[in-house]
């Protein structure tokens, strides 16, 4: 901070004592998660005793670097749904319809490039505009016509089922044999390129921060202390390297003949879409917007937002981004059905996105909260039929967590309405 | 430039026999109303004696049927909330229009965020949110960067007042600012109220309470039933007149005369 001649004064954070270090930011971050902004906490303990449970009961299986690779493919397609639903959350609203909207995405690429014939790039340019057409007719019937989102996207949860059943045929499947399609789901980086790819992220993550620090400090504004910054990058240096680590070792038995290692080629693309997203949520006028709507909807009106243009744009990501994990999901089953995007997909991504701390109430959550809460759904769908083939145990233990996920969500928000005022 | 009612030609909003209707109903019929900058006119009359619909007139949300409007000297026709914003006159409403999950410095901010190309420039954003705070002499928020949700009901209030001066404004209204404080933070805006007239702002003050009225007021205007029983100097009335005024239109001299009086009464509806 500068020698200025006014001290920055009583709305200082500094006073609030961000830059005297680690034990002052633990304290604080305490302070927060008593006073209900828990944020990402409950997905990382989530995370932790599940795989110390799967770990215990079904070691021999669940902790191999074959299924932690299975795992990660697992999660991509949901950690990319949820990704679409945060948005759609953040306005308070719900897109019940996204997991068929993800299942149309898959159906239009795969009719357009096995049966038709298209070049891959176009058909994958078809689904997403398919993506914008469903977002925009939703936008239109909750944010113009006024119609409850819940209502709008239970008609399109039907109606593209249905859709789907038509261009598909009843009990059809269409195969992808597409190498650029498959290659996301069933291919891994070569070796040394995902070490440079981890060593991207973090060079990219620390030198990111550190400019930001950098220019509050020249400003004269309260800052993160060196020694919080540090622990931070140290944080997800770890991270990042043992995930890659874990995903460049060998994933079959020594006899095997072809070797099977390296980063998913899915990682890249969800960390793009992770920091793209991110930075149009955090760092953009549009990003700013959507929260403020999300928080209240006639404050953003009277400071002369346009409320219904930020819910199109809201309901148009969610749809195309579930069309990007509707392609996921085809590629990684190497086929679509007309049950393609149905079943629990759905529900682990709203699941995804709640457990990782968006709220179901609107107005808080954050894009990486669909990563974290993904990788906790992967963990549950993963390690779950290890230890118990029985579907109905899966499906009670699927809906328990989804509450608990809606619980801990409630109750953080009284804990904050308590805390706050 | 038209006459003030106190013989000076400096007010920065003046208002001249200006009237509005809904329907059958009239209710605002020829009012004289003159804002002076530096000064804290407040704005009192019983409920329905149209306040209200004057504030919403004059930045355009309902814009007057007849009479003239001059801000500056100029004539204007304000017809919309972001012509009034242009010409410097912010409006700082009851229910205090802030989004809880969002930060001082967005709040204040909200709808004009300052960019550098693409992104938000946060920086600039919060040096000038921190010198208006400061400039107001605002001293109970603990970090900028804290949650409006956090806030006591004062400190929101400060918040949104802030806002209404962070954009070189002129003239602030405040519709019943203090309503739902309570002692210590009534005193806290009030003093802020002052201090927006110390600035050099014109500030208009619409309230219910004699105390905040006499406490920071140099004018008070006084509607009864849509007419303007008088608009004085705080100095020159007590308590019990400006009581009269608001409940009867008159006190003595003072406010309609008993004819006109009992005829706006006579067909109110």
């Amino acid at each position: 901070m500068s020698t200025s001649t006014e001290p920055v004064s009583q709305f200082d954070i500094a006073e609030a004592g961000d830059r005297q270090g680690l034990s002052q930011a633990a304290s604080d971050y305490w302070t927060r998660v008593k006073g209900g902004d828990i944020g990402s906490l409950p997905a990382i303990i989530g995370v932790v005793v599940l795989v110390i449970i799967f770990g215990a009961l079904e070691g021999d299986t669940f902790l191999t670097t074959a299924n932690f690779a299975n795992l990660i493919n697992q999660g991509a397609a949901i950690t990319v749904l949820a990704m679409g639903l945060v948005f759609v959350l953040l306005l308070g609203e719900i897109d019940l319809s996204a997991g068929f909207t993800a299942g149309m995405g898959a159906a239009v690429t795969a009719v357009t490039v096995t049966e038709h014939g298209w070049p891959w790039p176009l058909s994958l340019l078809a689904a997403l505009l398919v993506g914008v057409v469903i977002g925009s007719l939703i936008a239109a019937l909750v944010a113009y016509l006024g119609i409850p989102s819940f209502i709008v996207t239970l008609a399109f949860f039907l109606g593209l089922q249905g859709i789907m059943l038509l261009i598909i045929g009843e009990g059809g499947t269409i195969p992808i044999r597409n190498d650029a399609i498959l290659t996301v789901m069933n291919k891994n980086m070569p070796v040394v390129l995902g070490w440079l790819f981890a060593l991207l992220i973090i060079a990219g993550f620390a030198g990111a921060t550190y400019f930001a620090i950098m220019k509050r400090r020249k400003a004269g504004l309260p800052t993160e202390a060196t020694s919080v910054w540090l622990a931070k990058v140290g944080g997800l240096a770890l991270v990042v390297l043992v995930f890659t680590y874990l995903l460049n070792e060998e994933r079959q038995r020594e006899t095997a003949l072809i070797k099977i290692q390296g980063v998913p080629w899915v990682i890249p693309l969800v960390v793009v879409l992770v920091v793209g997203l991110s930075f149009m949520l955090g760092r953009t006028g549009l990003g700013r917007h959507i929260y403020a709507v999300g928080g209240n909807k006639e404050a953003a009106r009277r400071a002369g937002i346009n409320v219904k243009g930020v819910m199109t744009t809201c309901f148009n990501l969610c749809s195309t981004l579930a069309v990007v994990a509707g392609i996921l999901i085809a590629s990684r089953d190497n086929s679509v059905s007309p049950t393609t995007g149905g079943a629990q997909t759905l529900l682990y991504a709203v699941g995804a996105a709640v457990i990782g701390g968006t709220s179901l109430f609107g107005g808080r959550g954050k894009i990486y909260d669909a990563v974290t809460g993904g990788l906790v759904v992967a963990v549950i769908a993963n390690g779950l039929p290890l230890v118990t083939q029985k579907s109905g145990v899966q499906f009670l233990v699927n809906g328990l967590v989804l509450l608990v996920a809606a619980s801990v969500d409630a109750i953080s928000r009284r804990r904050a309405a308590a805390t706050g005022r | 430039m038209p006459p003030n009612s106190n013989g000076t030609t400096d007010s920065l909003l003046s208002l001249r026999q200006v009237n509005k209707s809904f329907g059958a109903v009239q209710v605002l019929r020829g009012v004289d109303f003159d804002v002076f900058p530096g000064q804290v006119t407040s704005l009192v009359g019983d409920n329905g004696a149209g306040k209200s619909t004057l504030i919403k007139s004059v930045v355009g949300i309902h814009p007057f049927d007849g009479g003239q409007m001059f801000f500056e000297g100029k004539e204007v026709h304000v017809t919309g909330p972001k012509q009034a914003n242009d010409l410097g006159i912010e409006v700082v409403y009851q229910d205090l229009a802030l989004c809880d999950n969002l930060d001082v410095v967005h709040n204040m901010f909200l709808g004009r965020e300052v960019k550098s190309g693409l992104t938000l420039n946060e920086t600039d954003m919060e040096k000038r949110a921190g010198d208006t705070l400061r400039s107001l002499s605002v001293r109970t928020l603990r970090s900028l960067r804290q949650q409006v949700s956090s806030l006591s009901g004062g400190q929101r209030q400060t918040v949104a007042i802030a806002r209404a001066v962070l954009w070189n404004s002129k003239l602030v209204i405040l519709d019943e600012p203090t309503a739902a404080l309570g002692v210590a933070q009534t005193e806290q805006v009030l003093n802020l109220v002052r201090r927006l007239s110390e600035h050099g702002l014109a500030v208009v003050l619409i309230t219910h309470n004699m105390n905040d009225v006499f406490a920071v007021s140099d004018n008070i205007a006084c509607l009864y039933l849509g007419q303007m029983a008088a608009q004085v100097k705080a100095s020159e009335v007590n308590h019990g007149q400006v009581v009269e005024l608001i409940t009867a239109g008159r006190s003595g001299d003072l406010g309609l005369q008993p004819e006109v009086a009992m005829a706006s009464a006579g067909d109110a509806p």
